[in-house]
């Protein structure tokens, strides 16, 4: 049945409905996407080779940014906090405030930042080269489920390597901080390490941990969607690689948030 | 046998199959011929279980494939091969390791089998001695081979070409043409071939139909459509522009 043109006045009720099945169509596709690779990852069989080499790919190879930024973000922490605590002759509690920032915020936030820019654009564009060059089409003619081989073991390798290179953000940040804090500006060791001792528990740990975790799964999760709806050509693959990134990291501050809310 | 009936197939408002119906018989060449746009590569996806359609169904040896998913929908992808427009090579292994990948991940084959069948299949499209090289770093046409060499390492019933000479010059155009109708001769697969290679094509084929505007406006031996007396067909084999183009 033809289509029969809609009334002036009716047209931007029609544009705003358009918009919203829009949306939530796109919304129930995301996490459809999400269950298929939860499926492809309970159940085999596993694909261990391409989860190893997910590994390499989003953990071993961001290890680089992850050692430079936590150095450095525990440096500026260092010396911030030096110079605002001593104003007070609190300076004794540097330690603890570096460790508490790092450990339950900055960490797992900042880790999960960089290796979105580094590992996770290089899984959107990969898989969206992938698609355009009809590449995961042919693992679907040949039965293979692309789930299993290109999604199920990024995801799984984003849930383990995000709270273990957050681990290294932390130590390396917390080294970083004693560098400026002891070496720089005087404080002594004892003090710096002994009171984050004291004041550092197991619950900021599992804050950052939990953080982290879901980190991993929100970043590999967007990234390999988008990858995989990728549009047509050069110009399809950088609109989905600029996407995965953007969502990604707005994904990380929004739930950071809401996390940070529940898990005081 | 492939039977295709009243396929209709929209994107949008734009209609590309209309009510489309087609048999292919076993063991057969058919070649699917029509303008660039035409629905050649839609209709072609449709088979593989790629598109679905808005009506009509398609079954392959008495099994409906339109309404198949999941591991059913794969049940029957197992008897595929498909040559991709493009080769659709995983560009991150090299040769050797893309026509092993479906025996290692599809059949399960032992390692002794694995190497002889993989070593038998680039010698079937001649390419011994290229498997260590990564599909970057050879030609268009080579390439196209050793997809010809992936479809077939697995003695697929029927494979599904896609356009499988576009690109090349008339030498390598010949040598492809001339390599599937040897493989076809040897291992009596049943090959569905969507090219628009006028008149070269016609060497190969059993079938040729032509897919005109959604439909296939004319099917038959090749003697018989270079003989049609469709001006559709006509001006397509001559290469003449339509009136509307």
């Amino acid at each position: 049945m033809p289509d029969r043109p809609l009334a002036p006045a009716l047209r931007p009720f029609d544009a705003v409905g358009g918009r919203t099945i829009a949306v939530v169509d796109s919304l129930g596709r995301f996490g459809t996407f999400f269950a298929e690779a939860l499926v492809a990852l309970v159940t085999p069989p596993f694909k261990l080779r391409a989860f190893i080499d997910r590994i390499n790919f989003i953990g071993y190879r961001s290890l680089l940014i992850i050692f430079l930024t936590g150095a450095f973000t525990g440096m500026v922490l260092g010396l911030q906090i030096y110079l605002t605590l001593v104003r007070f002759g609190s300076e004794a509690f540097l330690g603890p405030a570096v460790a508490l920032s790092l450990i339950r915020e900055l960490g797992p936030v900042l880790a999960a930042l960089m290796v979105t820019g580094r590992a996770g654009s290089a899984l959107t564009a990969e898989l969206g080269i992938m698609r355009i060059t009809e590449q995961i089409d042919a693992l679907t003619v040949m039965a293979l489920n692309p789930m299993r081989y290109l999604v199920a073991p990024s995801i799984l390798a984003g849930l383990i390597t995000f709270p273990l290179m957050t681990a290294m953000f932390d130590v390396v940040g917390i080294f970083g901080g004693y560098l400026v804090g002891v070496k720089l500006l005087g404080l002594s060791t004892g003090t710096y390490f002994g009171e984050m001792q004291t004041f550092v528990d197991l619950g900021d740990i599992m804050v950052g941990f939990w953080k982290s975790v879901s980190f991993g799964v929100i970043v590999t999760w967007v990234c390999t969607y988008k990858g995989f709806n990728v549009g047509h050509g050069a110009e399809g693959v950088a609109r989905a690689t600029t996407q995965a990134v953007v969502l990604s990291s707005v994904l990380i501050l929004v739930w950071d948030y809401f996390l940070g809310s529940i898990l005081q | 046998m492939i039977k295709v009936e009243g396929l209709t197939k929209s994107f949008g408002r734009q209609t590309v199959l209309r009510n489309l119906t087609l048999e292919v018989a076993t063991g057969t060449i058919t070649i699917i011929i029509g303008r660039s746009g035409g629905g050649k590569s839609v209709f072609l996806k449709h088979l593989i279980g790629l598109l679905r359609p808005d009506a009509g169904r398609i079954t392959v040896d008495g099994v409906e494939i339109t309404g198949l998913h999941g591991r059913a929908l794969d049940e029957v992808r197992r008897t595929y091969g498909v040559v991709f427009q493009s080769g659709a090579l995983f560009d991150s292994m090299s040769c050797w390791d893309n026509v092993a990948f479906p025996l290692r991940e599809k059949v399960r084959t032992p390692p002794d089998e694995l190497t002889k069948r993989v070593e038998a299949a680039l010698g079937q499209v001649g390419l011994e001695g290229v498997g260590a090289k990564y599909p970057a770093e050879i030609s268009g046409g080579m390439r196209k081979r050793v997809a010809i060499a992936r479809a077939l390492v697995t003695e697929p019933e029927i494979i599904f070409f896609d356009e499988p000479t576009t690109g090349l010059d008339p030498v390598l155009v010949n040598t492809i043409h001339h390599l599937i109708l040897g493989l076809h001769r040897r291992f009596r697969f049943t090959a569905v071939v969507v090219s628009h290679e006028i008149p070269e094509i016609f060497e190969i084929a059993d079938t040729v139909a032509m897919l005109h505007e959604g439909r296939i406006v004319e099917i038959g031996p090749p003697a018989a459509i270079q003989a049609s007396a469709n001006p559709v067909v006509q001006r397509f084999i001559k290469g003449e522009p339509d009136n509307n183009s």
